[in-house]
């Protein structure tokens, strides 16, 4: 267990850095407006960063090599993506989600 | 998802983001556990940093005794992504007072970010405080209690993924990008189709040279970069 000292100063540090980083744009936006240039470029994060969290976990990192398939992920997207067209509810996907992985453990 | 705002539709919005913090959640608090850390510095950690990525490379570097100012620099370095995020939202809290777009930026994650880029492909591009609050603050919770939970009981209740709860947070990710995708009217279908591929060759390549903990932050900055290129030459 490291020293009480060393934990509370390193919690401190990275909650100030982590909590800067989320609050400095309203405060700064709120006065401010983004230019229309900038605006564009943010306007795709949502759709980048979802699909990289998804793409991501498809795959297993060897750093170094060419990343290996991750089966059991990829084998759950597929009735998870499926209830998706069909139900587009939040809710129903997940749950879909969670119970095809749950079924592909206990299968193999 | 629809286009109401108020409170109660917060939480029905947030179910997802709660579940899937359960696995997360779990997970983070057996590994701190295992890695030496006693309950109630998970959950100083799951209150105050509130970052489920960059607190298991915390828990990693404190195991390892690296300084202070490297796991602060790396923390830096991993949600750096945040700031995109924070810019992105600010903009639907313009006319809130200070205080309310701090107690939103306060609480954003890469989940609950998500859920309100949706949102707003429903409800005539707007958001208000209580909706977001909301499901920030279930979100939170979700969070702050799973992760303690994992460190307290962690041993006893053996591996969460045999249930597959890790796949939870990936499922609301499937989900949100198709609802974003067949809802979002701004974007033509072809420029996201064609944006959402080259994300994908993005973190194939990514993943062989760049750490996963920087992964999302470059390839969300190329991939964006990529889009703006491509729309503006062919749309």
């Amino acid at each position: 267990m490291p020293s009480s000292e060393y934990l509370i100063y390193t919690i401190v540090g990275a909650s100030i850095v982590t909590w800067l980083l989320r609050v400095l744009p309203f405060i700064f936006l709120k006065k401010l407006t983004l230019p229309q240039s900038v605006a564009e470029f943010l306007s795709f994060v949502p759709l980048v960063i979802m699909a990289a969290f998804w793409f991501s976990s498809l795959f297993t990192q060897e750093v170094g090599s060419l990343p290996t398939v991750n089966w059991e992920n990829v084998l759950a997207s597929t009735p998870t993506v499926v209830s998706a067209v069909l139900s587009k509810n939040l809710l129903v996907i997940v749950i879909t989600g969670v119970i095809s992985l749950a079924l592909i453990r206990f299968l193999t | 998802m629809d286009e109401h705002l108020d409170m109660q539709t917060g939480i029905k919005d947030a179910i997802p983001t709660m579940l899937g913090y359960i696995g997360i959640g779990l997970a983070f608090g057996i590994v701190s556990k295992a890695a030496g850390l006693d309950p109630f510095t998970v959950f100083l950690l799951s209150t105050f940093v509130y970052a489920g990525s960059a607190q298991f490379i915390i828990v990693g570097l404190l195991s390892s005794l690296s300084p202070t100012l490297s796991i602060v620099l790396a923390t830096l370095l991993v949600n750096s992504r945040l700031l995109l995020l924070s810019m992105t939202v600010a903009p639907y809290f313009k006319q809130d007072s200070m205080v309310k777009n701090i107690l939103i930026g306060t609480l954003l994650t890469d989940e609950t970010f998500s859920l309100g880029m949706n949102k707003v492909n429903y409800s005539n591009d707007q958001l208000t405080f209580g909706w977001y609050n909301t499901a920030n603050i279930l979100s939170y919770l979700s969070w702050i209690t799973f992760s303690v939970l994992g460190a307290v009981v962690g041993e006893y209740i053996g591996d969460p993924n045999a249930f597959g709860l890790d796949f939870a947070m990936v499922g609301m990710f499937i989900g949100l990008l198709y609802l974003r995708f067949i809802s979002d009217n701004k974007t033509p279908r072809s420029l996201q189709l064609l944006v959402i591929s080259f994300t994908f060759l993005l973190v194939y390549v990514g993943l062989i040279f760049i750490p996963s903990n920087l992964l999302i932050l470059v390839v969300t900055l190329l991939g964006c970069t990529f889009g703006v290129v491509i729309k503006h030459a062919f749309f």
